[in-house]
């Protein structure tokens, strides 16, 4: 850093020799109100992301009651982890949550946005509409949902039956299949205008000659879409997907208040799982190891995507 | 409705606007078919339980439900004021707003250091900071809750919010960086020229050019804070400090085992009402914000 400018005129020299000290202390002076500037910013992040985040590793090697001694025991918890079911079932479940979640988030959005992307009479209605969900907080909409879907006092069954699809009240979280489809429900109703708008802002990258190109060469609507639209789109697909997969495997709030992890535990994500063991079984040794795991998943997730995406620019 | 959200607009302006373009585009009639349609589908949650909460106890708890009210009635809300609503509105409404104030500042005061002065390791902690994007806040909860106990934090309202503004400083770094350096250098050389010390150019000179950039901020702040339930839940252990999305919890298990649903329902518009008018007043803001934050 420091020593950028200055350099050329100092050459020049003789007649400014009076200038350079204070030249320099007067760029002392402005890194050190640029350090004191973000120093606050800095403490913040310091005290509650990088000390838990060392923290996180260190209690993941120790048995770690909330009260009482703890004590050292090496990968002990990373073994448990290895045997336990409920983590592995959890882990798979919440996999399994996610495979079915991105791509309708994608599919959908995509639709929506070239539902709306060009301007005409109405689609600033329909676009806020579509996006509105979107504000509404994960626990809100949750126990908004836990009402709708109700078999006795819902909205849901009732239109359902009015209209044909059922012919009585479904039991939504009876089976695991019917638990899984409801959040599923949920969560693409309060989400899926994120997705939109951002395949909005990729569509808007793309120049409209391209298509009109398309159009001159022949080429079907389907086609163009197929051929021309996706390849370009692939940065805003790929950000969309690392989004949404993020998301989806760190689902708590949903199945805490909707499915309550059930029936019988079969809906229980990993965070849910991390909640227990940390703040129910008060094994914070082996919610922080799970914790590590989770991250790591994450990250390697992110990263491999991230790499994807930049292979894909240069070529 | 203005619904700027149209990043469409930002063509060039020497482009004729097409009403509708010459290909791809579906008969009217058909394109509001089909999107009154989806929005009818969209609007049913939102537009039920607001009709809902207006029914009285025993006609929204009746099966089969019915759609309108019979009765236009207060009860539910009476009784979610005798439910004490109004102390968990005011914790929400303390922590959102000290998250908001807390990250606005710590972002202002960042991001212009990071974006006009040069110091040893700038960069490295500007990236540094992003980074921390890469890490789920879920992950992290379990060590900050001992963090917050070891602080005397635990169990409070400011231990939540400080929490908060840690997690929404990426992001709102990021943007208010951005802003400051996309502001000309003169405008800052004419005020220091003037003898204004840092904080007064900030304060007179950049931060009203950089407005849009701390609503967005603000927006996010406040949302996320409004919203959260995961800490909440772990963080606050006396429920006379729960934020709404917790007091919600509190309103299921109601007497007698049986789901009061008119107040629950209820408890459920109060805690998004804020959120849906905030967003419909200042969309622009947040939408401009998202785009900005999830491009990268």
């Amino acid at each position: 850093m420091g020593a950028v400018p200055a350099s050329g005129r100092s050459l020049g020299g003789r007649a400014r020799p009076r200038h350079r000290p204070r030249a320099r202390t007067l760029r002392r002076r402005r890194a050190l109100i640029g350090l004191l500037l973000v120093s606050p910013a800095l403490a913040f992040v310091t005290v509650f992301f990088l000390v838990p985040l060392v923290l996180m590793i260190w209690m993941s090697l120790h048995r770690w009651p909330l009260l009482g001694h703890t004590s050292w025991i090496g990968l002990g918890n990373y073994r448990a982890m290895g045997s336990d079911p409920v983590f592995w079932r959890s882990l798979g479940f919440t996999v399994e949550y996610t495979a079915i979640v991105t791509p309708i988030l994608i599919v959908l959005g995509f639709g929506l946005a070239l539902l709306v992307r060009r301007r005409r009479r109405g689609v600033g209605f329909f676009r806020t509409v579509f996006f509105m969900p979107y504000v509404i907080g994960f626990a809100a909409a949750s126990y908004l949902f836990v009402w709708l879907l109700n078999p006795d006092v819902g909205l849901l069954d009732k239109t359902l039956q009015s209209l044909g699809f059922t012919s009585s009240p479904v039991q939504w979280l009876s089976t695991r299949t019917l638990a899984l489809f409801a959040v599923v429900l949920m969560i693409v109703w309060k989400t899926v205008g994120f997705t939109m708008l951002l395949f909005m802002a990729g569509l808007q990258g793309i120049p409209e000659d391209v298509h009109e190109a398309a159009s001159v060469d022949g080429a079907s609507r389907w086609t163009t879409l197929r051929r021309v639209t996706l390849p370009l789109l692939r940065r805003t697909i790929a950000l969309t997907v690392i989004l949404a997969v993020v998301g989806s495997m760190l689902a708590f709030d949903q199945f805490y208040i909707i499915t309550n992890g059930g029936p019988a535990n079969q809906t229980l994500t990993v965070v849910y799982w991390i909640y227990n063991s940390s703040f129910v079984n008060f094994q914070l040794g082996y919610g922080a190891a799970m914790s590590v795991v989770l991250m790591l998943i994450l990250m390697v997730i992110t990263a491999v995507q991230l790499y994807l995406l930049r292979d894909q620019a240069e070529r | 409705m203005t619904a700027a959200t149209a990043p469409t607009d930002r063509r060039a302006p020497g482009r004729p606007r097409r009403r509708s373009a010459p290909r791809q585009a579906l008969p009217d009639v058909v394109w509001w078919g089909i999107c009154g349609l989806v929005a009818i589908m969209f609007l049913f949650p939102l537009a039920m339980v607001l009709l809902t909460v207006l029914k009285t106890s025993s006609e929204a708890a009746a099966t089969p439900p019915h759609y309108l009210p019979h009765h236009l009635s207060g009860q539910n809300f009476r009784e979610l004021g005798d439910a004490d609503i109004w102390r968990y509105l005011l914790n929400s409404s303390e922590v959102a707003l000290g998250t908001v104030v807390g990250t606005v500042i710590l972002a202002t005061l960042g991001g212009y250091g990071f974006a006009r002065y040069r110091f040893p390791g700038r960069s490295l902690l500007f990236l540094g900071t992003l980074t921390t994007l890469m890490v789920p806040f879920q992950a992290l909860l379990t060590p900050l809750y001992s963090v917050l106990i070891f602080l005397d934090l635990q169990n409070s309202l400011v231990g939540l919010a400080l929490v908060y503004i840690t997690f929404q400083l990426p992001f709102a770094l990021f943007v208010m960086r951005n802003a400051f350096a996309e502001i000309p250098q003169e405008i800052e050389d004419a005020s220091e020229m003037d003898g204004a010390s840092t904080l007064t150019t900030l304060r007179r000179v950049m931060i009203p050019v950089a407005i849009p950039a701390v609503v967005t901020v603000a927006l996010f702040a406040f949302f996320s804070a409004w919203n959260e339930f995961l800490a909440a839940l772990i963080f606050l252990s006396d429920q006379s400090r729960y934020t709404l999305p917790v007091y919600l919890t509190t309103l299921v298990t109601g007497r007698l085992g049986a789901i009061n649903w008119g107040l629950l329902e209820a408890g459920v518009v109060v805690t998004i009402v804020p959120c849906l008018l905030i967003f419909l007043l200042l969309q622009r803001y947040y939408m401009r914000g998202l785009m900005s934050g999830a491009v990268r």
